[in-house]
């Protein structure tokens, strides 16, 4: 059947800012329905509150809007668009949800839009536990024992029935938020009352305990002709009990007979047809009892989700690219497969090699955090490898997730406690890989280990042969070892780090220099390795075994006897990506770097992307010409660059971790473009950056570093208290905090960290109530743009990362504006940077001083490319491979060094000023982690942003609180509790509050205050104070919104019952003044009333609204 | 213990013996199915070949009395990337190498198998010898290159059974948890063994078939004696358009009683039809090939191990194509109304592999049925 004709526009929902369980994967699903439908000449209209997303690009979209995903503000979209249909399958669980609430809100039918893809009765079975219960019992397949329950008394009649362990599953929640395994009663009432209060229609499922049996899913296609294609079979080594999501998963199964996978193939396809999904991807997820085969149907997800991304990635075969085609009514046989060309997409792809997931953790950031893994998901980003067999992708995986390891152990760096060892294989949490090689090698055996975990053995058994190949390895040096053993370490997985370990080389005392890799270990390793003849090979990831030619690069390397790459002659660069999410790095690097490729092509070059997350847009054989999924290491990076020999390199895109490289990579004789990485390097030393400051004559924060808690207290009094005190070997705000007196600086210095002379702890005056700002620019070297000024509307001591922040600045005056504009284009010019370069100020008493310089891309650099309508990573990427910038006037001009390409112009001032203010708001994971205190501080924590644009800066906070989901009160109560530097300046907020019709609850002293100058205000209790306290009033619905500075110490468990109280009760919370103000501006700006939406390309000048015939 | 893989063009892949000690020639193809490696080695068709599994890891589920196609290994020799010896599988008996050295099949792991496929892929399938006997590499060339090629040879003698036999056994004995109740047995049908295939019998079986299973040289007039509803032609090894006196059986069957073919039995059926067959380059083995029912358009994922094909421009007209290779466009299927046979050159019996052509056994049913109606 053809394209369907009776449709011409089609919106698309994405999933919002990135929140754990729904992360960048439904960008990367959003870019390609919309890039598969406009290839159809469909119109394409595109919704996204996430600013950071390639899919939100003018260029993916006839119409983009970057506006809150709520009925309202979809219904004005939809108003003005008219579209014909709503795709709401590649958006995550937000977009399916949204459009059934636009169905049930009479949008839909209010505009004759049609639903494709996804029917409102396919979305309810599969995602009502109850009724998608009773339709798999119809059709004669087996579930979970269990019951809904909408009240705690409901639940107990059920667990009386299907007994402990007991699940318990919120309806309607992401990743499974609120759920849990509860082992006896007093848990299960708990995770009962929070699951009810998690799930937006208030109802839990409780499920007989499948705990330990096997975990398989299957991603499944089927078209409108009925036809139905499994893609990918995913076999979960951590077994049922901890969420997919935080799972080591494994490509394609590897325990099941033929038999055994075909009746999860008939089952699957049996729930699609049953559930109703009619075109499009889906995952099935499947438990098996290892003892006799039953088999259970747990789930299924009725459109693209992680893991059909994961499955995408590990098979070639582009699901929601296909998901979109089948949505306007092409079958699969109509559809080629992009890998091969020649075959037809109604396949199921055969995979030749092994494909390993592990999940990333922040748990670091969540010191109060409970670590063990659940049914409810707590990782924020994932690595994907490719190997030849699972040793290898298992260890090429380890070493991909950027947290120190080499791969799985043998590198130094376990931190086993032997006395916890039973306890951490019982019990799931992040650690326990390493605790079962710890088991192996100190002989317990598979058996046991397996007993312990409910791991299958087969896996164990693998594991084992990479402790025993380990153990082998040991008993030689470099210069012994056989080059066999060497290969066969290699075709394991082992890194060359790894074996440097193992074989004890140490590093050559001529390259003991700080700042250069050569003769470390590591390398000494690979040059003799290299000198044996072993190198790795690089393959093709090609759906067919080999059986068809593959016309798509898209490799992973081995170690095999012949090599598939085929590297070309044309002028090329390699991108480095960013690796996997994590918090502090996240889609904004992904986001970057697929920029650098869509700039790079542009100009002509190979684009070559190495990067190893499955989630991302960059990960797609599309997006670059040449795709290497590997780890980013220096090992694997290497080998791609002695393959591919590259004109240049570009790593100021991919955030931190291609930066971690820039040394080792130069050293190597890797030509990096673009900023020089000693530029990099003097920007993050201490003293040469304090230095050319001083040169300049640009203020920065008093500073000083420590190596002993008697130095710090030193270094401390010299600045004068308050100090900003931190770690100087992390990032990301790890480790860092605002200390007010020696006493704390003392335990911090015992307890925080553990400074040595290596490793510093750094120490800087803390600017109290301090302006912050951040500046992005480009440099070509010579010249220097400005991208963007942003206003932080969180002051000092809260991470920029976290902080909500405007564009343009609304509160600083212009001279001070203009003066941050001279030092960045002074710090750009002496640092001699080439690209991206971002700045933050803070300015205190009229002083404007630097805090930081990063001479990268920036997280903040996509949310002020979609300010500014100007695509600047792109820009960046081109003047890094020498392009040149030329300001006229208002415009921006790239001249390449190629004359036969004609120079871009930008305009630098937006064509419709309609909206001028944008507004980024972050969002936090504190409803996932239980237990932790949701103030913001200087250690960053948020997973994900969302943008709003208005014409006042009001209107712009608001649409941001909302794309954030934040939805702030138009009237009731307001409970106020500020701590005593913040009384006086709480009175203008209140008033505003009070003269907006708002009631005034406060404690105490803020109280006192406020009816001191005259205001109405009715004081409550603090929770330590008496009964009712104001977690009574939220528990009981009587706050509307809460204005909550902190108090210090004394109050702290007070205040914190407080903020937990909120967040459960989904009640807007300020935590800082100048946040509250800005609430109080969006309230305003929400009760004047008529706030609009406009598209990207209208802003830019380039359409109006509406279908143009 | 070292093992080597030495092809008829010259090109040698060192690997490591895990079945029996030895040598054996055969033909070496590959198949792309990423479960059921103890029925494929256990299916007669693979008679004289040596297998290839595109799968890197093997032996992860160990072997069981239930999934075997046959009574032992047929394959000529086993070759993959990665044999686990530790295996994991509530129904596991024993270890593939094990099984594999029970009977003296040879089996070499640690082989580069995607160099392998690429190199079969570009230059076909051919000849060649594993061996774990150490013996010069020019030795064992000039071996693989006397080995018979796999065109003009009739294996089907080999492989079938000697004696005729009764089968009525279905899928359901699999295991506690896939019991269902036993069909009646309201049909009868020979199945004609040319390497036949246990799933088929269990999958006629499972559709209300009582089965007798006759030798390959059975002559029609004796099956005819036997008053079956219908006669089933297996699939088998080699080279159909050698195994001339299957033809000839067939002429005698068609159009006296309802004929279903599966994959060498679909190749007889052309032939007897008055078809040619060809040998195609590297074959077809896998589980994941597209074919398309041409009366509904509907696309089946089917389970495939051939190496020859109907040539459609030397049928008949009265033979109708109903199925078709998407990946290469090759003829899947045959009926002829008049006739009232049918074939199809995949595996809708599947084990291993899918289960979407399992109509095609309602299908022969509903002939049968009409047969008897008139």
């Amino acid at each position: 059947m053809p394209r369907r004709s009776d449709i011409q526009t089609v919106l698309i929902i994405g999933s919002g800012p990135i929140v754990i369980g729904q992360a960048c994967e439904f960008d990367y699903s959003g870019a390609q329905a919309c890039k598969a439908l406009r290839e159809e000449g469909y119109r394409v209209v595109l919704v996204n509150s996430n600013p950071a997303t390639i899919m939100t690009d003018p260029d993916l979209a006839d119409a983009t809007y970057i506006e809150p995903l709520t009925v309202e503000s979809l219904e004005r979209i939809i108003a003005r668009e008219r579209p014909d249909a709503l795709l709401p399958t590649v958006g995550g669980q937000t977009a399916l949800n949204l459009a059934v609430d636009l169905h049930e809100a009479g949008v839909l039918d209010r505009y004759g839009v049609e639903l494709i893809g996804a029917s409102v009765e396919a979305v309810r079975v599969a995602e009502d536990r109850q009724r998608f219960k009773d339709r798999m019992l119809e059709i004669g397949l087996q579930v979970p024992r269990s019951g809904t329950a909408h009240t705690l008394d409901e639940a107990l009649a059920i667990v009386a029935a299907t007994g402990f362990p007991a699940i318990i599953r919120p309806s309607f929640t992401l990743g499974g938020a609120g759920g849990g395994i509860a082992y006896n009663l007093e848990e299960f009432r708990e995770i009962v009352e929070r699951g009810l209060d998690a799930s937006p229609v208030t109802q839990v499922l409780v499920e007989e305990s499948v705990l330990g049996w096997k975990e398989f899913e299957l991603e499944v296609m089927r078209d409108r002709a009925d036809n139905g294609v499994i893609i990918c079979s995913i076999e979960n080594i951590d077994p049922m009990g901890v969420h997919t999501g935080d799972s080591v998963t494994v490509a394609p199964a590897m325990t099941l007979t033929d038999r055994e996978y075909q009746r999860l193939r008939d089952q699957a396809l049996a729930v699609l047809r049953a559930v109703g999904v009619e075109t499009g991807g889906s995952n099935v997820q499947f438990a098996v009892n290892p003892t006799d085969g039953r088999i259970y149907v747990i789930e299924m997800n009725p459109r693209v989700s992680r893991s059909s991304a994961l499955a995408s990635k590990a098979t070639g075969f582009p699901i929601a690219k296909i998901a979109a085609k089948l949505a306007v009514g092409y079958t699969l046989d109509e559809l080629p497969n992009d890998i091969t060309r020649e075959t037809p997409a109604s396949f199921e792809p055969t995979l030749d090699y092994v494909v390993v997931k592990i999940p990333r953790w922040t748990f670091e950031k969540f010191p109060q955090a409970d670590q063990t893994l659940t049914t409810s998901m707590k990782s924020v980003g994932e690595v994907m490898a490719i190997g030849r067999t699972f040793p290898e992708a298992f260890q090429k995986a380890w070493r991909s997730l950027e947290q120190g390891r080499m791969g799985w152990g043998a590198d130094g760096k376990d931190r086993i406690n032997p006395e916890r060892l039973r306890e951490r294989l019982i019990t799931p949490g992040p650690e326990r890989f390493f605790y079962i090689r710890y088991a192996l090698q100190s002989g317990m055996g598979v058996a046991q280990i397996s007993a312990l975990t409910r791991i299958d053995p087969w896996f164990l058994e693998q594991l084992e042969q990479l402790v025993n190949l380990e153990g082998r390895l040991r008993a030689f040096t470099l210069q012994s070892v056989p080059a066999d053993l060497l290969r066969q370490a290699k075709r394991m997985g082992f890194s060359d780090a790894q074996l440097a370990f193992l074989l004890g080389v140490s590093a050559e005392p001529a390259a003991r220099t700080p700042d250069s890799s050569a003769g470390s270990p590591e390398l000494q390793v690979r040059a003799h390795r290299k000198a044996l003849g072993i190198i790795p090979t690089f393959h093709r990831v090609d759906t067919c075994a080999a059986e068809f030619p593959a016309d798509t690069p898209y490799m992973y390397s081995s170690y095999e006897s012949e090599d598939e790459a085929a590297p070309t002659n044309r002028r090329k660069v390699i991108i480095l990506g960013s690796g996997p999410n994590r918090i502090g790095q996240g889609i904004e690097f992904d986001y970057c770097c697929v920029h650098a490729v869509l700039g790079l092509r542009a100009m002509g070059f190979e684009t070559i992307m190495v990067n190893c997350n499955p989630e991302t847009v960059s990960t797609d054989y599309d997006t670059a010409d040449r795709l290497y999924f590997e780890p980013l290491t220096l090992e694997d990076v290497l080998n791609v660059v002695e393959l591919e020999r590259p004109d240049g390199v570009l790593i100021q895109f991919g955030g931190q971790t291609p930066l971690k490289l820039a040394r080792a990579l130069e050293a190597a004789g890797v030509p990096i473009w673009g900023t020089p990485p000693d530029a990099i390097d003097l920007a993050e030393d201490r003293d040469r950056f304090g230095a050319l400051l001083d040169r300049l004559g640009i203020p920065a924060p008093a500073h000083g570093s420590a190596t002993s808690a008697a130095q710090a207290l030193e270094v401390a009094r010299a600045i004068g208290y308050p100090v900003v005190v931190r770690p100087s070997y992390v990032l990301g705000g790890r480790a860092m905090a605002i200390v007010y007196d020696d006493e704390t600086l003392e335990r911090y210095m015992r307890e925080a960290v553990d400074a040595s002379p290596e490793h510093p702890v750094l120490i800087d005056r803390f600017l109290e109530d301090a302006f912050e700002m951040d500046v992005d620019c480009v440099a070509d070297g010579r010249e220097v743009v400005i991208a963007g000024i942003m206003e932080q509307i969180e002051l000092a001591g809260v991470h920029s990362g976290d902080s909500a922040c405007v564009i343009p600045t609304y509160m600083v005056a212009p001279e001070h504006v203009e003066t941050m504009r001279r030092h960045t284009l002074r710090l750009a010019q002496e640092l001699g940077v080439v690209g991206l370069m971002n700045v933050q100020y803070a300015m205190k008493d009229g002083v404007v001083y630097v805090l930081e310089v990063n001479p990268r891309a920036s997280r903040t650099i996509p949310f002020v490319a979609k300010a500014t309508g100007i695509p600047w990573a792109q820009i960046a990427a081109q003047v890094a491979v020498g392009a040149s910038l030329h300001t006229v006037d208002d415009t921006l001009e790239v001249r390449y060094p190629d004359p036969a390409l004609p120079a871009r112009r930008y305009t630098l001032q937006a064509a419709d000023q309609t909206q001028k203010y944008h507004v980024k708001e972050v969002v936090l994971p504190w409803a996932r982690f239980s237990g932790v205190d949701t103030l913001l501080g200087p250690e960053m924590r948020s997973t994900g942003e969302a943008m709003g644009s208005g014409a006042t800066f009001g209107e712009a906070f608001a649409k941001a609180q909302l794309g954030c989901g934040q939805r702030l009160p138009l009237s009731g109560n307001a409970f106020l509790s500020v701590n005593d530097r913040d009384k006086a300046s709480l009175v203008p907020i209140a008033r505003d509050l009070a003269a907006l019709g708002f009631t005034l609850l406060a404690t105490g002293g803020t109280a006192a205050v406020l009816q001191a100058h005259g205001l109405e205000v009715t004081p409550i209790y603090k929770v330590n104070e008496g009964r009712p306290n104001a977690v009574d009033y939220i528990k009981n619905g009587q706050i509307a919104l809460i204005v909550n500075t902190p108090l210090g110490k004394a109050s702290f468990f007070d205040e914190a019952a407080i903020r937990r109280a909120a967040i459960v009760y989904s009640v807007p919370m300020l935590t800082t003044l100048s946040g509250a103000a800005a609430a109080v501006e969006a309230i305003r700006a929400l009760r004047d009333g008529q706030w609009t939406v406009q598209s990207l390309q209208e802003r830019a000048g380039a359409a109006a609204p509406g279908r143009t015939t | 213990m070292e093992a080597v893989l030495v092809l008829e063009d010259g090109r040698v892949f060192p690997g490591r013996s895990f079945g029996a000690p030895g040598e054996r020639v055969g033909e070496v193809v590959f198949h792309t199915g990423m479960t059921g490696y103890q029925e494929i080695l256990t299916d007669p068709s693979y008679c004289g070949q040596l297998v290839t599994m595109t799968a890197p890891h093997i032996g992860n589920t160990g072997v069981n009395d239930f999934d075997p196609e046959s009574l032992r290994p047929q394959v000529a020799g086993f070759i993959v990337r990665s044999y686990s010896d530790d295996y994991s599988s509530w129904r596991a008996r024993g270890s593939l190498a094990q099984l594999l050295r029970d009977y003296g099949i040879v089996a070499i792991s640690d082989v580069d198998t995607r160099a392998l496929t690429r190199h079969i892929r570009t230059a076909g399938a051919m000849r060649g010898i594993i061996a774990t006997t150490g013996e010069p590499i020019e030795r064992l060339l000039a071996r693989a290159r006397q080995a018979p090629p796999m065109e003009g040879l009739d294996l089907t003698r080999e492989v079938s059974c000697e004696e005729p036999y009764r089968w009525a056994e279905g899928s359901a004995p699999f295991g506690p948890a896939y019991g269902g109740p036993a069909p009646e047995l309201r049909y009868h049908v020979v199945a004609y063994d040319f390497g036949l295939k246990r799933t088929i019998l269990r999958r006629l079986v499972d559709h209300g078939c009582r089965v007798t299973v006759v030798p390959a040289t059975t002559p029609p007039q004796e099956v005819l004696a036997l008053r079956p509803d219908g006669v089933f032609y297996s699939n088998g090894p080699g080279d159909p358009a050698a195994a001339t006196y299957a033809v000839e059986t067939l002429r005698g069957l068609i159009g006296r009683v309802p004929v279903f073919g599966i994959c060498l039995g679909h190749q007889l059926m052309g032939l007897a039809l008055g078809g040619r067959t060809f040998k195609l380059p590297f074959g077809h083995h896998g589980a994941n090939h597209p074919v398309r029912y041409l009366p509904t358009g509907r696309v089946e994922i089917t389970s495939q191990n051939h190496g020859f094909a109907v040539d459609p421009e030397s049928l008949p007209a009265e033979a109708e194509v109903t199925h078709i290779n998407l990946n290469d466009q090759t003829v899947e299927g045959l009926r002829h109304t008049g006739l009232q046979c049918f074939s199809v050159q995949y595996h809708p019996e599947a084990g291993p592999g899918p289960h979407d052509a399992t109509y095609l056994f309602d299908a022969f049913r509903s002939l049968m049925d009409a047969r008897r109606a008139t």
